[in-house]
């Protein structure tokens, strides 16, 4: 007669095993490979680094492969990685301005020092299906020889208008001190940007994209012009403690954005331009422009300007952006909640059967006798 | 890096209690704060686990810090040790401390629970660790942690009586059932997470430590042993807590929580008790009486 669920370990053991199943699909088709992951999967493992927090493209395969192709659940696992890591020190800052350019594009200026690179980009492709793809093939695609190497020299876009101080200045606190860092210390509000921006780099892109978008459709007063997208290989260097000088440890891909904002400026500094930034590892555009154009609304409280729209809201975005936070809650609603929700039945008649017994006409005098 | 690793020596793998210990002594002095600031809300560097964020991480987080090769530790959900959270909470403690795990509320020494306190008294000595979604009892009222940490500090509660009372003459009487605000100390408004409001009274002057912890939102707080545990309330509608008509039917109690469970599509019932171990407890010591008799 007893009728509540029993058993929970074996069923739990169950779903390990059917869960595996259902990873492996059709057994008559090949298994994927992890390295086919990593080379032909490359977006998607970019962004699953980026929401897990971690240049890994191996264990991005990985986790790709492990969870379906399921990103939130791939970047989650890799984050739960990443935070049994120890952390042996920081790199020196990354200079994206001596990065190896594989994409350069500027939609503020017609030419500059540099040019326009355009690069590996779906942005003028047609959305139209290759059906030579349904095929395998090992055919490579046409190799173009470039006309003439890329220039050395590849200055940023934000660098050449700061010259002339038409740009907002962005300098580094003194010292350079090695920043908060928001997945070992906990956040408090008002939040720095190091924090704001570090939460976006690894915030959800599609809830940066919705902001992004937000801004643009007027909810947040800036207008954004796409100063410079880049894409490349960056080198990094770091000091170890034996050492007084700082070695190459080896290369990422990264995106970066800079956004060109307008500023009125107040009564104290003149009207000049206004940044906004958006970073992420691997070949992410869509995401560094989001975050860019999120970065430049938050700061608002910075700028003096009224933060009403959401995306100028550092609890807001802060809170909500992070994918594996809020699918981790959104999700535990699975979880049983029988208990709470007795107490909420018992409530529901009580007050039900209270105003029936009110509503009930009362029952005469000669009658009760 | 090699991706090809044994998923079958996780110990070696992992420190004792998965955590590092470094992080262990980051949550040992967050408790300890929390422990001398009765029901204040200490923020601390939550580390992401390997379980899902909101399924019991600051918990986790806690008992990790907490546990000792002598620990033996009973983890429960709805008070019942089989529910499936339950149980993948245990097998992970399981499986990175190897600690002895118990379902007897008298034999652990840590008790990390969702949603309810067992119906057996706690004692001193023993530690309960509730797994906390949402550590602000004023964040439904005010969404910014901005305000709400001004609040706390100025003890700013009216909002919170205001609530209660809309709720009184709206409903004709306090319509929270779970999560029912308390003040701890007389200082601090704090959230019981949501156990049911049957449960608050245990709180109050319980001989054991209780510590509360929200691995998603960060927060650790804490109610010392034999502190002051009020729900909030009015002179004239004072707190009180839920009540059935009828007793468990499978241990008779009429002292304990109860679950509705549904036995058929013809509005068919049961109610039984929400703590397992308490219930088979009592079904055990009717059936030796019985057997004696």
């Amino acid at each position: 007669m007893y009728v509540a669920v029993k058993g929970g370990e074996a069923a739990i053991s169950a779903t390990h095993d059917l869960v595996a199943e259902e990873r492996r699909g059709d057994t008559s088709v090949p298994e994927l490979d992890v390295s086919q992951i990593r080379e032909q999967m490359k977006l998607a493992c970019a962004r699953v680094m980026n929401e897990g927090s971690l240049y890994d493209p191996d264990l991005a395969a990985l986790a790709l492969k492990q969870s379906q192709g399921d990103v939130v659940e791939a970047a989650f696992l890799l984050r739960a990685f990443r935070t049994t890591l120890t952390r042996f020190g920081s790199t020196e800052p990354v200079d994206t301005g001596a990065m190896h350019i594989r994409r350069r594009i500027s939609a503020t200026y017609k030419d500059l020092p540099g040019g326009q690179i355009l690069g590996p980009t779906y942005d003028y492709t047609h959305r139209l299906f290759d059906f030579d793809l349904v095929e395998r093939t090992d055919e490579l695609p046409k190799a173009r020889t470039v006309p003439a190497a890329v220039d050395v020299a590849m200055p940023r876009v934000p660098d050449i208008l700061g010259a002339d101080g038409l740009m907002e200045a962005e300098t580094a606190p003194a010292g350079d001190p090695r920043p908060f860092d928001i997945t070992r210390d906990p956040v408090e509000f008002p939040a720095d940007r190091p924090v704001r921006l570090q939460a976006m780099a690894r915030g959800d892109e599609g809830f940066l994209l919705g902001l992004g978008y937000s801004v643009q459709r007027g909810f947040g007063g800036n207008h954004p012009f796409a100063g410079e997208l880049r894409m490349g290989e960056a080198s990094l260097h770091f000091t170890p403690p034996e050492l007084d000088f700082p070695i190459d440890i080896g290369d990422v891909t990264l995106t970066e954005c800079q956004m060109i904002n307008q500023f009125a400026g107040s009564k104290d500094a003149p009207p000049q331009f206004t940044r906004g930034y958006g970073f992420a590892f691997g070949h992410a555009e869509r995401r560094t422009m989001a975050m860019a154009l999120v970065d430049r609304a938050l700061k608002a409280r910075e700028l003096g300007e009224e933060a009403k729209h959401p995306a100028q809201q550092e609890e807001f975005v802060l809170y909500h952006c992070d994918n594996v936070e809020a699918s981790g809650f959104v999700e535990h609603l699975k979880l049983p909640h029988y208990v709470d929700f007795q107490g909420e039945l018992e409530l529901l008649r009580k007050i039900r059967g209270d105003l029936e017994r009110r509503l009930r006409p009362a029952p005469s005098a000669e009658a009760a006798e | 890096m090699s991706i090809a690793k044994s998923s079958q020596a996780d110990r070696a793998d992992y420190n004792f209690a998965y955590l590092d210990e470094q992080t262990k002594r980051m949550v040992r002095r967050a408790l300890l704060k929390a422990v001398a600031i009765p029901g204040y809300q200490v923020p601390f560097g939550s580390r992401e686990m390997p379980l899902a964020r909101g399924w019991g991480t600051g918990g986790i987080q806690i008992t990790a810090a907490l546990l000792g090769p002598t620990d033996v530790l009973k983890v429960i959900d709805q008070g019942a040790d089989d529910t499936t959270n339950a149980v993948s909470i245990r097998r992970f403690f399981e499986r990175v401390a190897s600690v002895k795990t118990t379902t007897a509320t008298g034999d652990a020494t840590i008790i990390q629970t969702r949603h309810r306190i067992p119906e057996q008294p706690l004692q001193t000595g023993q530690i309960i660790v509730y797994q906390v979604p949402q550590p602000e009892p004023l964040r439904g009222l005010e969404p910014r942690e901005e305000e709400t940490r001004k609040m706390h500090a100025w003890a700013e509660y009216g909002l919170m009586q205001v609530r209660l009372y809309e709720e009184i003459t709206r409903y004709g009487q306090a319509a929270t059932t779970y999560a029912y605000p308390v003040l701890v100390n007389n200082r601090y408004v704090m959230s019981p997470t949501p156990i049911p409001k049957f449960d608050n009274p245990k709180m109050d002057m319980m001989p054991a430590l209780q510590l509360f912890g929200a691995g998603r939102e960060k927060r650790i707080y804490a109610v010392p042993p034999y502190t002051s545990v009020k729900s909030l309330d009015f002179d004239d509608h004072p707190f009180t807590i839920q009540q059935w008509e009828k007793p468990c039917a499978l241990c008779g109690s009429r002292s304990s929580y109860l679950d509705e469970v549904v036995v058929d599509d013809r509005g068919g019932r049961m109610f039984i008790c929400s703590d397992t171990d308490y219930c088979g407890g009592n079904v055990t010591d009717v059936a030796s009486e019985e057997a004696s008799a």
